[in-house]
């Protein structure tokens, strides 16, 4: 009996950080179903808008180390901070503009090749980017505080208390991830079928050629594919750094994303919150009921392995679309 | 292809090394990558205090020390080719801070003759100087700061942990499997129950770990942990309420980055050091006015103070002491690899040293001998007052349990001297 | 006007088949092997080795294999960490139990166990493809990396889990261990590299790796012309494996000396290694090469120059070194996406009709 206890809050925390998965996924297949790239960078980018936010909010000069070094000045910090939504706004901004020189820069030379070309584009990308935030904000450890909650929720702990007689534990930053989740799917769906450039988007997403041969932009809409992702990177990258410091580790986190993406699809929105949530649930049941006995530290492989399984019966991933081959 | 890159690439290597006829101690850092927030602070404190011994003193022995900086990222092969490169600047003493660089470069400084010091990390059965005639691990090792960990721990329960139950949390590295075998010799002597809970690298997602410890309520967490996994264990900490006081970090897990992000959470988290914390050392205000205040600060110049910085201090220190011992013996200040292996060897540190050197009870005092590499191994327990925002020191020095740690350094280095064809010597 | 095929008469088949079919690159290509193995290994001294060639060498070993696997028969894999670590893993147990036999011999058993394990995680290509397959290798890599951190009988039992390479000789000369000397180190891994580059060459031009290219080109139309999918796919990833198994092995044993398996396996070596084909170019055999150097070479270069040569910060350095590598990658797929084995084809093209090019 205890142990079905246990094992139902190990489920609902598998559930919360299942979100947090989400949260990164949801910025890879927006940008793949978009224009086809497996965007690697996307870890990379909710590091960068993390490291941006917190600079920004602390009044850092970006730069700094790099203008120090060259001209012997000691520059830190402007000396103001600044609010936090102020902040959020400033760099999705930057995010913007990021996504603009992204364009400007990578995409446009490569359109027409090959899916794998992409792919190490955006990793070239992602290696970039990760110089860049270093050079511009400096690779020691921040604290990133835009007054979200962290913490046991008494309030679940003790209804479930009472029910059980035994307190679940449930982070608040973890509800607050959930609930800002579902605000970001139902804002991003009603952005692509209700407004003109979210149907443009979708109609790129079906056909570049037929979305072209009716007048879309195509360069337009991959700009505000990667504004959008750049903005879901900077969601979690709050909601990361908020857990545990801006760092570099922060990157890796696109490596949970990736058993996620396999599983939901890359090319299905709902597929990447299904996914998250299956991989989180499994990764923490099976460390919960398996890991004891094979010596623990599974989570990492098993996502992989829970994936592959899948996949061996539905090879487009749960929501994908399906492989069609024609000789 | 092979004729036309090389030819460039050589051009660019000649330049990079430049002769040197100062000491050289190269420092091994790494100021990118996972590991960085670590990393920066150690160099720091290594370089500026090489940088104030050269301003103030004029060297070692009239001699300048050179403190050629190598990147390695925590990366194994980019520690060889740091290896590789400072080898031709003929360096004395090699300071990695990786457990995974040292294990490679413990067979290599035999045969080039150059002293590997691994202050807190590295392979612990290094203390053992009859096999690892190059290596010096004092002032304590990963072994000696579990059971110092465990002396506190029975200190605190009144010298009874029968039924007890104490969880370890480590990194799933080499590095933080270091510690179990003592873990587990101490379970059987003292009687209490260990719960072994390994985190993957890097350490980003917690959840399950600290689940386990909440529904399993160990009456204590030890934690050997690095890089993110240290912020994300004590914020999990923080999450489930465990009480702060019985969670105790190596002293990997305790510099300010760890506790920082969990905010007040994190007050009376406590974690092993072997070395003061804080500022109130008169050798401070020397690193302010000749290095800070002269614009000769490494990196930033703005990490002094921090728990890593200070240990960067100390591992400075420390070859200081033994590059002066070794130019005592030698007679001469040119000493090389050898010489200093002999400095090292006849190394002694008192207390009234440390107070010389402007650091007042700062470190332990250090004597080492041809057999005994790692010194005394004492630790001394830290604790974080989140409200201040600094660490305080809360118990005097603490020593290990010499029973238990012997026999297992005696098994290692005997397995590795096996292994490896090595005649113990001393005799 | 040197360089050209006119007055090079070819006389029988097996002449007109050949590797270098031009003169002059034939003579290009012996006098590489000449300088490789008659000149360097007695002025290479220790950094260029460690730094440099041994490396270079290893890397080769392991494009090679993966341009096999994903250059010639289109199957995407970012399992090769962790099969570099199998082989890794393999020839430590081989060199520890069996300490007579000699080391080379234990260094193909390890490619011949990681072929094995590489069959085995070759399976799921039967029925996953593209960017599925590339991720679904990746549960090869994390479980591989796991699996030598948690059983210790991998490890010998050692308190921390780090593999040391013993000293082994062969003709008395020691190759691995602490004592082995930089040519002797050079000189091992070039003799894996020329005998597998050789088979590499061989086995792609012939019936089995025009069976691999069949597959890559499209896999159903491969099935409808005669081709067994099953045995090609899992050839190549056997032939594949057996390339990273000895990288591996060599990677651990020759050049490294120890090893842990999540830092010197990790993840980032199997994207090292894609990155190095995918530069290099897919599909060939010189882009492997090309492909490794680059990767090796340059942030060697980048180092030393930056902190060497103006002596900017270390930190600074290796976050630019991260940039230009970054942004070099991102030119290198813009300008020539089929990466520099293309590029030297070009220059070739053009150097056979200067300086008359109409």
């Amino acid at each position: 009996m205890d142990q079905l206890i246990f094992a139902g809050e190990v489920f609902l925390n598998g559930l919360m950080t299942g979100v947090m998965y989400a949260l990164v996924a949801l910025g890879f297949v927006l940008i793949f179903k978009a224009s086809g790239v497996f965007n690697y960078a996307q870890g990379v980018l909710a590091l960068f808008a993390a490291l941006t936010l917190v600079g920004i909010q602390q009044g850092q000069i970006p730069f700094a180390h790099l203008i120090n070094a060259a001209f012997g000045t000691s520059l830190h910090h402007f000396g103001w901070t600044v609010p936090a939504v102020l902040a959020i706004a400033l760099t999705a901004g930057v995010m913007v503009l990021l996504a603009f020189l992204i364009e400007k820069l990578v995409l446009k030379h490569l359109v027409g090749q090959e899916p794998i070309i992409l792919f190490m584009a955006t990793i070239g990308l992602a290696y970039f980017l990760e110089g860049l935030g270093d050079v511009m904000w400096g690779a020691d450890i921040k604290t990133l505080d835009v007054g979200l909650p962290q913490g046991i929720s008494d309030a679940i702990e003790s209804t479930t208390a009472n029910w059980f007689g035994y307190g679940f534990f449930i982070d608040r930053l973890d509800i607050w991830a959930t609930v800002i989740a579902a605000a970001l799917v139902a804002a991003l769906v009603a952005f692509s079928q209700y407004t003109k450039q979210g149907r443009a988007m979708r109609a790129v997403a079906d056909d570049h050629q037929a979305a072209l041969s009716v007048g879309i932009s195509l360069r337009f809409i991959w700009v505000m594919v990667w504004s959008i992702a750049g903005f879901v990177a900077l969601v979690a990258g709050i909601m990361w750094g908020t857990k545990s410091g801006v760092q570099f580790s922060l990157s890796l986190i696109a490596l949970k994303a990736l058993p996620v993406l396999m599983l939901g699809g890359f090319t299905s929105i709902p597929g990447a919150i299904v996914g998250g949530l299956i991989i989180g649930v499994g990764e923490k049941l099976f460390e919960f009921l398996i890991g004891p006995m094979v010596g623990g530290a599974t989570e990492n492989w098993f996502a992989y392995v829970l994936a592959l399984l899948f996949l061996v019966f539905r090879p487009q991933g749960l929501f994908g679309e399906r492989i069609i081959e024609r000789v | 292809m092979k004729t036309t890159v090389p030819a460039l690439a050589a051009a660019m290597l000649m330049a990079a090394s430049p002769v040197m006829a100062d000491l050289v101690v190269p420092n091994m850092s790494y100021r990118t990558g996972p590991y960085a927030a670590n990393g920066i602070p150690y160099a720091d404190g290594f370089a500026d205090y090489f940088t104030l011994l050269n301003e103030r003193d004029g060297g070692i022995g009239g001699q300048l020390i050179q403190v050629p900086e190598c990147e390695t990222a925590y990366n194994t092969e980019k520690g060889v080719e740091c290896y590789e490169s400072l080898k031709s600047q003929d360096p004395l003493v090699l300071n990695p801070l990786s457990t995974g660089i040292t294990y490679q470069l413990i067979p290599k400084v035999s045969v080039d003759d150059i002293v590997l010091y691994t202050p807190g990390y590295g392979r612990t059965s290094a203390k053992n100087g009859e096999v690892f005639e190059w290596v010096f691990n004092a002032p304590a090792n990963y072994w000696d700061g579990a059971s110092v960990a465990v002396s506190h721990i029975l200190d605190q329960e009144g010298g009874d942990l029968s039924g007890k139950k104490i969880a370890l949390v480590y990194h799933n590295s080499a590095y933080g499997k270091e510690p179990i075998r003592t873990l587990q010799g101490l379970s059987e002597k003292h009687g209490f129950d260990l719960l072994e809970i390994p985190v993957d690298a890097p350490g980003q997602e917690q959840k399950s770990q600290w689940l386990q410890i909440r529904r399993e309520k160990p009456d204590y967490v030890i934690m050997y942990a690095w890089g993110v996994m240290n912020q994300v264990a004590i914020q999990e900490a923080v999450n489930i309420r465990f009480p702060m006081d019985k969670f105790i970090g190596i002293w990997w897990s305790g510099s300010e980055n760890d506790v920082t992000p969990a905010g007040a959470g994190a007050d009376g988290y406590k974690s092993l050091t072997f070395h003061g914390v804080g500022q109130d050392y008169p050798l401070y205000d020397d690193l302010r006015t000749h290095v800070i205040d002269a614009g000769k600060a490494a990196g930033a110049g703005d990490q002094m103070g921090n728990v890593i910085y200070s240990r960067g201090v100390y591992a400075a220190l420390v070859i200081a002491e033994a590059i002066a011992k070794a130019q005592e013996l030698a007679g001469t200040p040119e000493i090389d690899g050898a010489q200093l292996r002999d400095g090292f060897e006849a190394l002694e540190i008192t207390p009234e040293r440390m107070a010389e050197l402007g650091l007042p009870d700062f470190g332990q005092p250090i004597a080492l001998s041809c057999d005994n590499h790692g010194g005394a191994g004492l630790a001394r327990i830290q604790q974080w007052d989140a409200g201040a925002g600094e660490w305080s020191l809360i118990t005097d020095w603490i020593e290990p349990d010499a029973e238990i740690l012997q026999p297992l350094i005696d098994e290692d280095s005997t397995a590795y001297a096996q292994e490896a064809g090595i005649e113990p010597r001393c005799n | 006007m040197i360089y050209r095929e006119a007055g090079d008469f070819k006389t029988s088949y097996r002449s007109d088949g050949q590797t270098f079919p031009i003169r002059l690159d034939r003579w290009g290509y012996y006098a590489v092997l000449a300088v490789a193995f008659g000149v360097l290994p007695f002025v290479i001294d220790d950094y260029w080795a460690n730094a440099v060639f041994v490396p270079f060498l290893i890397y080769a070993i392991a494009a090679l294999g993966l341009n096999i696997l994903t250059g010639y028969a289109g199957q995407v894999s970012l399992g090769t960490g962790g099969f570099m670590a199998v082989g890794a893993y393999a020839v430590y147990k081989l060199m520890t139990a069996f300490p007579d036999i000699s080391v080379m011999i234990h260094i193909l058993l390890a490619g011949g166990i990681t072929a094995g394990v590489g069959v085995l995680f070759g399976l799921p290509s039967l029925r996953i493809k593209g960017f599925y397959l590339a991720v679904a290798t990746l549960a090869a890599q994390f479980f591989l990396v796991w699996l030598f951190n948690k059983v210790p009988w991998f490890y010998n039992n050692s308190a921390s889990g780090q593999i040391t390479a013993p000293t082994r000789t062969v003709l008395d000369i020691a190759v691995t261990g602490p004592t082995a000397t930089a040519p002797a180190k050079y000189l091992t891994c070039l003799v894996f590299v020329v005998a597998l580059a050789w088979v590499a060459r061989n086995l792609t031009r012939g019936t089995i790796g025009r069976k691999w290219m069949a597959i890559r080109d499209m896999d159903i139309a491969a099935e409808i012309i005669g081709v067994n999918p099953l045995a090609a796919k899992l050839s190549a990833f056997a032939v594949s494996s057996f390339f990273i198994g000895i990288a591996g092995a060599l990677l651990f044993a020759v050049y490294l000396g120890a090893a842990e398996v999540g830092e010197a396996f990790g993840i980032n070596k199997s994207f090292l290694v894609l990155f190095m084909i995918i530069i290099g170019g897919l599909g060939s055999i010189f882009g492997s090469f090309a492909g490794a150097a680059f990767l090796v070479l340059l942030p060697v270069l980048l180092k030393n120059t930056l902190v060497g040569g103006f002596g900017w910060p270390t930190d600074l350095a290796a976050h630019i070194e991260l940039m230009v590598v970054g942004a070099l990658i991102v030119t290198f797929l813009i300008v020539e996406p089929h990466g520099l084995a293309r590029l030297w084809q070009l220059a070739k093209e053009k150097l056979r009709l200067w300086p008359f090019p109409h």
